[in-house]
């Protein structure tokens, strides 16, 4: 197979991998009727076309730089932690304790609890995954899908039984005191420039104490959080030596092992490191948007941080580029769902797509493009 | 509790059991054959899927099961493909094929139902219907074993009487046959077999289309059978359990049938939170009860029944030495 130039194996290989998906995805469309190029629009118009759409789609977003950093770090440990959801969802449990039970005086250091709480629950929740993998070589794959399940079923026993206010219905926690409430875009200076109402005729739309009206998203600051989670994850990866060491771990553990390197501190490690992010992700979701516990708070951003992850080539800047990605693909759906027949489902197959291809059919994309390489070299080499 | 709950719940055992155990056997295949399979899930929700809508259309659920087991064939050699062909990461791909189904059952359902990404309910031909044994009315007087006979061996669908042929069945083609012997070496270590001269993607293929048949089945079961329709994520969590059970029984057709009996029996008591709590005399929440074979699961994993050992050469793709 022809080995191709770096910047075709990092940027091309993704690019292509999800052309075809998204063809598939486009077959998939015809073959149950529907137009593709309609479908994209509608997509590209509602996540995309206005200044709120952006504002949702990097809502998602940032869930899923959270996810797919966990992800990253876990691959880098050759450890494939599916089990994001549930780390996610425990993580929530913690930012919900932490939100409802210590009265904090303002919102940053609300933030900072319960940051520090959701990373402690999530690095748990993963802990015991990467023991029984560590000491008893119980496969991290099928036990981490275990622990999403047991999560689920721990959440709703929680809510119903101890969280959910007296007199309440749904399995939902009690909100979170209002002083609590996250700057969202539109709260902030200069942001919030692009989030002004405008009446028909053009002209700002204003309050009755004579201020200008937003439109209201749930983007929040946690953004700019999970923008320095990526910042602190590439660090670590590449400029540390515990860093050096989960790489070293995940290339080849038994050279790892002679090298001095210990492979339960690895596993347990990287995996704790990856459920902390994957659980601070709560403080997107649960703390700067639903401000409550719900029952399934994660909503399958866990499971997306794996597409992330394969379609970012595991490196933080790849996983930044491809959450926005997601987060117009999960945006775009929702647009789909509410404005066409088309079941919001597509997203989830979109996803399976892309991990399809940049994680299962890598190699044949690589191939592929490696056609398309070939002549070129062999020309160079018979001209010199 | 008295014996006849005992037998309800014994009976819902063996229903509930039935699914896990095709899907099973179907992961049983493809591993001892070197080739791990995360994507028993999605096989099966899409065989589920396809065998409720061809059985609701043309009223026939022998229409259906072949409709089912070949879309479940068709997500298997997708999964060949990527895994043998491409020498993909296998464990991406099961889960990547999992998301495609769970997504693609509901928009193909909707398109053509309209119901929410659900299935008409089947009815008459169109459903698998339960089969009296023979001499079940007579012995239905005979205390003890008789009522055994009546109320839980009799009366199931005849999938679940072919998924307790199959037990025999594998472990007869994997412990007597050539193919059986072939298979367990390609999965140990497939260099050995092509030294012999046997083709080890030819057989790694013909490995997973069985699992494909296999995984189609169970999902038949589910949506002909056991329920009568199908409904989105239907198998909730079902493949993950199998392929557990798999591991449990370390791989071997007769300990998989009982560990899928064991976690059957564990679905059925969360079914019955009222014969739980007057067995322990506590009140055991149903949440509880949910997690309780992914718990068992996690329990059994952890090596704490004996340690499992996979095929030595599995979730690695074979490369020909030059």
């Amino acid at each position: 197979m022809t080995k191709l130039p770096k910047w075709a194996d990092l940027a091309l290989v993704p690019i292509i991998s999800l052309v075809l998906a998204a063809l598939c995805a486009a077959l998939v469309l015809l073959a149950i009727g529907q137009d593709p190029l309609a479908a994209l629009a509608v997509m590209v118009n509602g996540a995309l076309g206005s200044a709120s759409g952006w504002g949702y789609t990097l809502y998602y977003a940032t869930s899923f730089i959270f996810t797919g950093l966990a992800v990253t770090v876990a691959f880098h440990g050759g450890l494939f932690n599916i089990g994001g959801e549930g780390q996610a969802l425990l993580g929530g449990l913690g930012v919900a304790l932490a939100c409802l039970f210590i009265p904090w005086p303002h919102w940053s250091l609300a933030l900072i609890g319960a940051a520090v709480l959701g990373m402690a629950f999530g690095g748990a929740w993963a802990a015991v995954p990467a023991y029984l993998q560590a000491k008893r070589g119980s496969h991290i794959v099928i036990t981490t899908i275990m622990f999403n399940y047991i999560a689920a079923a721990l959440m709703v026993y929680l809510l119903v039984d101890f969280l959910r206010p007296p007199g309440s219905m749904d399995p939902a926690s009690a909100r979170f005191a209002a002083e609590l409430s996250l700057p969202k875009f539109h709260d902030m200076p200069f942001l919030q420039d692009f989030l002004l109402k405008y009446d028909p005729e053009g002209a700002v739309k204003l309050t009755k104490d004579g201020l200008p009206q937003y439109q209201r998203v749930p983007a929040n600051i946690t953004f700019f959080i999970a923008l320095a989670c990526a910042y602190l994850v590439w660090l670590l990866m590449w400029h540390t030596r515990l860093g050096y060491e989960i790489r070293a771990f995940g290339k080849q553990e038994k050279a790892a092992n002679y090298a001095g390197i210990s492979s339960f501190k690895i596993t347990m490690t990287a995996m704790m490191i990856s459920g902390a992010l994957s659980g601070l992700m709560a403080i997107n979701n649960v703390m700067g948007q639903s401000e409550r516990l719900l029952q399934n708070s994660a909503e399958g951003a866990g499971f997306i941080g794996i597409a992330v992850a394969l379609m970012g080539r595991n490196h933080p800047v790849g996983v930044i580029l491809a959450a926005v990605l997601f987060g117009f693909l999960y945006q775009g759906g929702a647009a789909l769902g509410m404005n066409t027949t088309i079941p919001v489902e597509l997203r989830t197959v979109l996803q399976g797509l892309v991990i399809l291809f940049t994680g299962a059919l890598n190699m044949m994309v690589a191939q592929m493009l490696g056609w398309f390489f070939r002549p070129r070299a062999q020309t160079r080499k018979g001209g010199a | 509790m008295d014996y006849a709950t005992l037998l309800q719940v014994l009976d819902s055992s063996i229903r509930l059991a039935t699914p896990l155990l095709l899907a099973c056997l179907a992961g049983l295949y493809s591993e001892r054959a070197g080739v791990f399979d995360i994507g028993l899930e999605g096989k099966m929700l899409i065989a589920a899927m396809t065998s409720a809508s061809v059985a609701a259309i043309y009223g026939s659920v022998w229409l259906g099961l072949v409709a089912g087991v070949l879309a479940s064939m068709a997500f298997a050699l997708i999964h060949g493909v990527a895994s043998i062909t491409f020498r993909g990461n296998q464990l991406i791909s099961g889960v990547a094929l999992n998301f495609v189904a769970a997504g693609i059952t509901v928009l193909i359902a909707q398109h053509l139902f309209g119901q929410g990404g659900r299935t008409p309910s089947l009815e008459g031909a169109a459903r698998f219907l339960p089969i009296d044994l023979p001499l079940a009315g007579a012995f239905a007087s005979v205390p003890v074993v008789g009522t055994l006979y009546a109320e839980v061996i009799s009366g199931h669908s005849l999938l679940v009487y072919a998924a307790a042929l199959l037990v025999p069945l594998t472990a007869f083609v994997l412990y007597r046959t050539r193919y059986g012997l072939r298979l367990r070496a390609v999965g140990e270590n497939p260099a050995s077999v092509d030294t012999a001269g046997v083709s080890v993607r030819n057989l790694r293929y013909s490995a997973v289309l069985i699992t494909g048949v296999l995984c189609g089945l169970a999902g038949v079961y589910l949506a002909c059978a056991l329920q009568a329709g199908f409904g989105r994520d239907m198998t909730a969590g079902r493949g993950y359990i199998a392929l557990a059970a798999l591991i449990f029984a370390k791989w071997r057709p007769w300990h998989a049938l009982w560990a899928c009996l064991l976690f059957g029996f564990f679905q059925a008591l969360a079914l019955r939170p009222d014969v739980v709590e007057t067995v322990t005399f506590m009140k055991v929440p149903v949440p509880f009860l949910d997690a309780l074979p992914y718990m068992l699961t996690v329990i059994v994993l952890a090596g704490l029944v004996g340690k499992a050992i996979p095929p030595r050469a599995g979730g690695e793709p074979y490369v020909k030495e030059r």
